[in-house]
């Protein structure tokens, strides 16, 4: 018998737009650069209050600009979130990000720094955010069934040992999660490199095909007019190489085991948007770790599966981010990092099944309020995605 | 003990799976697909996570690993031995 059924439940926070989430965040959140200073002052006035400092949101334009606010809005939208300050150098695009999060009805304000200082700003955020830190910590999980929780999955620093052990695990665990009405992601699209038929064959419909071709094609175009070599070193990584893996094709052989054997790829949708219907999504989006994460995060999904090979110890500021591993040297060197060590699958010591619901149970133990090893690290890589230079 | 193991038997590289695989040393793989398992002595030290070569491939051999095309053979590979960048390239970009 699976771990979980459609009678499975978990104890999530219920939001304001019945989005559940199963962490309770209030967040300092920097519209650009400059307002980092005054949001991580903030954050340490305040405790339980979290900064979310980034390094972007000048002189963006475009679709880069849309992307950005897209990826701050989403964050504060995410019901991991239950309460936002935001903080700008100047009003006009603070508002628009305030205005997007309070589309969801939870608490949010927004304070702009020019004609007040870092001073008289901080005080007021600070002020904020303790009537909402004190709001949300009366706020009570309950019982919602396992359908509503957003799942998100992405991969790194693989190796072999992620294609046959721990991607397969993500794999069994999406295909025991899918007919229950969950909510799913992938991304990666450069790192489909030489399994995209695969993926297009397990398209739900036409139009799902045709638009995941259409994304496929626009991240191979990119990387054929920027690339000055064939990708050595960037894919594979490094740290793919050191661990065995040779060419981007045996890479994404074993990326896509991510998404099971049943599977259907019922969706896609560009970065940081918004899935609208139950299934599995497939998100354009690059492969770098904490870049795919955050927009997995900003996209709505509430926890994240991660395997990783040689030992990736990336977080997520928002999304609790459980790592997976099957390769026995790198769960003995680093266990701190490591949630579900599925490497008995390679010795046959378990078996698929065993190490999907391995993953299944550590997930409904995070979901329910477990903290991940890299939540108890202190792991918050955020990280956001640019398309092209600033103006 | 599983040494190695590879995912479809039509693979002409598999993944040693344990630390300490030495030249000469007699390994067990398991085919995933079909769980079964075959013997193969290793020709080269290699390291956990990396491919052993299953057939012996000339330059311009296509390499199989899930069963599928994962690149090509750019320096001859003889069976037992270590198969990674210094023999096989990948066919995009």
């Amino acid at each position: 018998m699976s771990a979980i059924s459609k009678d499975t439940t978990f104890l999530g926070y219920r939001r304001e737009n019945g989005r559940v989430g199963v962490r309770n965040h209030v967040i300092v959140l920097p519209l650009d650069d400059l307002s980092n200073s005054a949001a991580e002052a903030v954050a340490h006035n305040i405790k339980g209050a979290m900064a979310i400092p980034h390094p972007y949101g000048r002189l963006q334009f475009g679709a880069d600009l849309e992307l950005h606010f897209r990826t701050l809005i989403g964050a504060g939208c995410n019901p991991n979130v239950a309460a936002v300050v935001v903080i700008g150098i100047e009003d006009g695009w603070t508002k628009k990000v305030v205005d997007g999060i309070a589309s969801t009805g939870k608490p949010v304000t927004g304070f702009g720094i020019e004609g007040h200082g870092d001073h008289e700003t901080i005080m007021k955020a600070s002020k904020v955010a303790r009537e909402y830190v004190q709001w949300a910590s009366e706020k009570q999980r309950e019982v919602c069934p396992i359908g509503e929780l957003w799942v998100s999955t992405k991969c790194g620093e693989s190796d072999t040992t992620s294609g046959c052990g721990a991607n397969p695990t993500v794999g069994n665990a999406f295909d025991k999660l899918h007919p229950l009405g969950s909510y799913l992601c992938f991304g990666e699209t450069s790192e489909i490199t030489g399994g995209e038929k695969i993926v297009a064959e397990r398209c739900a419909t036409t139009e799902v095909r045709d638009r995941f071709m259409f994304m496929f094609n626009r991240y191979q175009d990119m990387i054929n007019r920027h690339k000055t070599s064939d990708l050595s070193d960037s894919q594979p990584t490094k740290g793919n190489i050191a661990g065995g893996l040779t060419t981007i094709e045996e890479k994404a052989l074993g990326n896509i085991q991510k998404i099971g054997k049943k599977c259907t790829v019922d969706g896609v949708i560009d970065k940081a948007e918004m899935p609208t219907h139950p299934g599995l999504w497939f998100m354009d989006s690059s492969s770098a770790a904490a870049e795919m994460v955050t927009l997995c995060a900003a996209s709505g999904y509430a926890v994240h599966f991660f395997p990783t090979g040689q030992g990736n110890v990336i977080g997520n500021p928002i999304v609790p981010v459980i790592k997976i591993c099957a390769n026995p040297r790198t769960v003995r060197q680093m266990s701190e990092h490591i949630d579900v060590d599925t490497s008995g699958l390679l010795q046959r010591e378990i078996n698929l099944d065993q190490a999907g619901d391995q993953l299944l149970e550590c997930m409904l133990r995070t979901a329910n309020g477990r903290l991940t090893a890299a939540e108890a690290l202190g792991h918050r890589e955020f990280v956001l995605t640019r398309l092209f230079e600033s103006a | 003990m599983i040494h190695f193991v590879l995912h479809d038997a039509r693979d002409t590289v598999a993944v040693v799976v344990v630390e300490g695989v030495k030249a000469g040393t007699l390994m067990t793989g398991w085919i995933m697909d079909e769980d079964k398992t075959i013997q193969l002595q290793a020709r080269q030290d290699i390291p956990i996570g990396h491919k052993v070569a299953l057939k012996d491939m000339v330059v311009g051999d296509t390499v199989l690993k899930y069963g599928i095309d994962m690149g090509k053979v750019v320096a001859p590979i003889k069976t037992g031995e270590h198969a990674h960048v210094q023999n096989i390239k990948t066919k995009r970009w």
